[in-house]
């Protein structure tokens, strides 16, 4: 007769003995299988460098990318954006510098004039001969090595390509805002539309087809550009190795992957 | 219009991206989810160590946490900006995020709870099948709860004092292995916020333990005052009716009550105190160390934020309280007055949290300020405004009122 206890045993026999041949198998990811299977580790690795000393804030580089991407032009949320910063001395010319940034409308429309956006409808217009410098400094995705935004996804619903380029699942993605919060450059935000989480991915459906992201054809200066840093030769891979470069915010540990030339340490 | 756009006002340098993406819900999780795990901390305080004096509290705050317990991930279901995919966090759990264990460690604490619940009323549910099984013209109420109660016995018709005696010890070893999961509950909500890097305010340890304290000292406060509401409607029944009834004298339950307060707000100013001090070693130490962010912190929990934290959250939200209670000879009134102080303390600690932690822009040189939606235009500004946070507040009471006509809590003779 099997009594309840008999079964008890039993059952944690049984489980016992299941277990034991079921360790010795392996749980492979589709990018290990991938790799076993066709010998295939990734040969590119998507990096960008933007050039802050050519950049002149003229805009076109978030335009291209809003009409590219499909970002609801008057959408107050951008893929990609450009940020001024200016540096002035008080008019008694004394050490103390005062640092000034805005990015209206991510500059979409380009800087035109100089008014510093304050926000909530306030500006600011510092004398010419105050200032001391002034940058540009475009920005979007770092396509992280160890992103932070993959990190925290409850569902997978972002994950990163073999290439690097951190991409997101529109029809999975909860919507939970987990990412956005995540992410300390700020580039992650809900598209008006779709209602999830949303960024830039290098213009993804283009440099699979060997394309340059439009906000690297529509810079008429040059001052963005992207490379393959797995490829030696690439001009973008030899200005990263040569040049001092340098990342946003790598202190948070998540070794971005665009680079700059030029940075200075007001930026943020 | 983008998301978060509605209630966000942005001053100086942010990104263009950044709104407060977190709103009210995300204030009304934790704050639930703590109302769930000190309630639930409370009933174990007599089930588990055996604190006498908090049996009559004990069984009745095992039932409103149950109540609680559906409402904990409601906020953050109204938050979800597809939220019919919410199923997607069980299917595919991405166990790196810390959101992602939510639903298991939510659906263990849940059926601890419900086992629990079920060795308490086991026998009442016996009891009522039978004694409906045996009555002739019943009504339509009456069918459907005997055939609700036959299905919640589960079969197990023994209620020998043998079975009881069971029933009682099983209850012990789920109310203790209850504890440590309300707190992984809760701990666990801490953790959401304290892992994120990307968040200077949020990024700490001592989170968790925080928010684990705050939560028992809430769910106390939250049994407190509605253990007295219902006990004074009932007070009230009974004066009605004291001619007719003979039954329970105004009186008695006038003195159970008092008693029963008095007891729980010495727990209760147990976990407060340890609630602050954690609270202040955090503050203290953020000061002392003065990493990069202190500068941005400091401007905005000194200045922007002074009033809703040091005024709302500590002044009236703990000191008072914490006074209130303190000086001997605890009335009702003066409990309740300390207990619903107590309540505005830890929401206003998950306010200033949520939306503090959001008051600063990622550039460190800019702010940001929230404005709760009130009168809804959309769907958005109901979920995430007033009345949203409103029907999460409120829903837990509609629950706890079902919940007691199967499973009441008062006027139960025999007690574990």
């Amino acid at each position: 007769m099997i009594t309840r206890r008999k079964l008890i045993t039993n059952t944690l026999k049984g489980m016992a003995a299941l277990s034991l041949p079921a360790a010795a198998f392996e749980i492979l990811t589709p990018e290990r299988l991938n790799a076993i299977i066709y010998n295939d580790t990734a040969k590119v690795r998507y990096v960008f460098l933007v050039d802050t000393n050519k950049c002149v804030g003229c805009g076109l580089c978030v335009k291209a990318c809003k009409n590219e991407n499909e970002i609801p032009y008057e959408a107050n949320v951008t893929r990609t954006w450009v940020e001024r910063y200016i540096i002035t001395r008080d008019e008694r010319h004394e050490v103390l510098e005062k640092v000034f940034a805005d990015s209206p409308k991510g500059a979409r429309d380009g800087f035109i004039t100089g008014t510093i956006d304050l926000g909530h409808g306030n500006t600011y217009t510092p004398r010419k001969e105050d200032i001391d410098k002034a940058f540009f400094v475009p920005k979007l995705c770092n396509q992280c090595d160890n992103p932070a935004c993959v990190q925290v996804c409850p569902v997978g619903a972002t994950y990163q390509a073999d290439d690097g380029v951190v991409l997101i699942d529109r029809k999975w993605c909860i919507g939970c805002g987990y990412c956005v919060m995540g992410c300390p450059y700020g580039v992650r935000f809900f598209h008006p539309q779709h209602h999830v989480a949303d960024k830039c991915n290098f213009c993804y459906h283009r440099i699979k087809k060997g394309m340059k992201t439009a906000c690297v054809e529509a810079c008429p200066f040059g001052a963005r550009l992207i490379g393959n840093y797995k490829d030696p030769d690439d001009a973008v891979t030899r200005i990263i190795n040569t040049k001092r470069v340098g990342v946003l915010k790598e202190e948070f540990g998540t070794r971005p992957q665009v680079f700059y030339l030029g940075l200075s340490m007001e930026v943020r | 219009m983008v998301h978060g756009e509605v209630w966000t006002i942005k001053e100086l340098f942010t990104y263009p991206n950044e709104y407060i993406y977190w709103s009210i819900q995300i204030v009304m999780y934790p704050f639930m989810t703590g109302l769930v795990a000190g309630a639930f901390v409370l009933s174990s305080l007599y089930h588990v160590f055996g604190i006498k004096q908090l049996k009559d509290i004990a069984r009745f705050s095992l039932v409103f946490s149950f109540a609680l317990l559906p409402c904990a991930p409601l906020p953050l279901l109204l938050h979800l900006q597809q939220p019919l995919r919410n199923m997607h966090v069980m299917m595919t759990p991405h166990f790196t995020s810390a959101i992602a264990a939510f639903g298991i460690v939510f659906v263990t604490y849940g059926a601890i709870v419900a086992a629990e619940l079920w060795f308490l009323y086991r026998k009442h549910f016996v009891e009522t099948a039978l004694a409906l099984k045996n009555k002739a013209n019943k009504t339509a109420y009456e069918t459907g709860m005997y055939h609700l109660n036959n299905l919640l016995t589960l079969g197990a018709h023994d209620i020998s004092e043998l079975a009881l005696h069971r029933d009682e010890k099983a209850i012990k070893i789920m109310a203790g292995i209850g504890i440590p999961v309300a707190c992984f509950l809760h701990g666990y909500a801490g953790f959401i916020f304290g892992s994120v890097k990307a968040n200077a305010l949020w990024m700490t340890p001592l989170m968790p333990v925080i928010f684990i304290m705050s939560a028992v000292v809430s769910g106390i406060a939250l049994c407190m005052i509605t253990y007295i509401i219902t006990m004074e409607g009932r007070k009230f029944l009974a004066k009605r009716k004291a001619a007719a009834c003979p039954g329970e004298s105004c009186a008695d339950i006038e003195s159970v009550e008092l008693n029963v307060i008095q007891m729980t707000a010495k727990y209760l100013l147990g976990f407060l105190v340890a609630a602050i001090t954690l609270e202040l070693l955090d503050l203290i130490f953020r000061g002392y160390t003065a990493v990069k962010s202190w500068d941005m912190l400091r401007r905005v929990i000194y200045g922007k934020d002074f009033y809703n934290i040091f005024v709302v959250q500590y002044g009236l939200g703990n000191l008072v309280p914490f006074i209130l209670l303190l000086i001997p000879g605890l009335t009702i009134r003066r409990a309740v007055v300390g207990t619903l102080l107590v309540l505005l303390g830890v929401f206003m600690m998950r306010w200033n949290v949520v939306i503090g932690g959001q008051a600063f822009s990622l550039t460190f040189a800019g702010f940001m300020h929230y404005h709760l939606p009130i009168i809804p235009h959309d769907m958005e500004t109901f979920r995430e405004g007033l009345f949203g946070a409103l029907f999460i507040v409120t829903s837990p009471y509609v629950l706890f009122f079902i919940l007691n006509k199967i499973m009441p809590v008062f006027g139960m003779k025999e007690s574990h």
